[in-house]
């Protein structure tokens, strides 16, 4: 699943390292993500989207509508 | 990549139950080939090391009972799957084979041996899987 969890992160500035540590998973687990390798559990795309302060459909392109929002 | 704090514990467990295996082994051998017990003793002896090889099951379900990152979570359940069916079939086969009487016996502790090699199969798989999946996913999102 494409998602623009890289372009949010830069947006902050943060590394991969710090992203993942304010989720609270490995650096694996956002590299993972970010390449759309691993589409994660509802609950963790919930953090990933209130971390950024935004919607999951903000986040995470859905696979349906191939575009994401906004 | 550094371990995850389940993976550090889990390394931990694993390294303390191989010295424990690796003793109670010695230990077996020791008493059992010079019949030094006998009787239920030697049954007690001879299981000792046997359990200590499922201790290293049961590290494993600790493991994914600890590991709270799912990614790191789904990488390990499909690693144990790919050794799972990596035994099973090959306990099949030679069982098959064996009742054909076209190979000789294979003694039963054997398949976790061929479990723990398809374990290490299952981790390069892993990594194939993994890679292939980036680069689909960088082709898709046009990277």
């Amino acid at each position: 699943m494409n998602n623009r969890l890289k372009e949010l992160r830069g947006t902050r500035g943060w590394s991969q390292q710090t992203l993942a540590e304010n989720l609270d998973i490995s650096r694996q687990s956002v590299i993972a993500i970010e390449t759309g390798r691993y589409d994660p559990s509802l609950p963790l795309a919930f953090r990933i989207a209130e971390l950024f302060a935004c919607r999951i459909e903000d986040v995470f392109v859905s696979p349906s509508a191939g575009q994401v929002a906004g | 990549m550094p371990f995850s704090p389940a993976q550090r514990r889990y390394n931990r467990r694993v390294l303390i139950l191989s010295l424990v295996y690796t003793a109670l082994l010695f230990a077996a051998v020791y008493l059992l080939s010079r019949h030094l017990v006998a009787g239920p003793l030697a049954y007690v002896v001879g299981i000792l090391p046997a359990l200590a090889v499922c201790g290293f099951f049961w590290m494993m379900a600790v493991y994914l009972v600890e590991e709270s990152d799912e990614y790191l979570r789904m990488l390990q359940v499909r690693q144990l799957l790919f050794a799972t069916g990596i035994a099973l079939s090959a306990a099949t086969i030679w069982g098959f084979l064996e009742g054909f009487e076209l190979l000789p016996h294979l003694v039963g502790y054997v398949w976790p041996i061929v479990w723990i090699a398809g374990l290490a199969i299952g981790g390069v798989l892993n990594r194939l899987i993994e890679r292939g999946r980036m680069l689909i996913g960088r082709r898709q999102a046009g990277l």
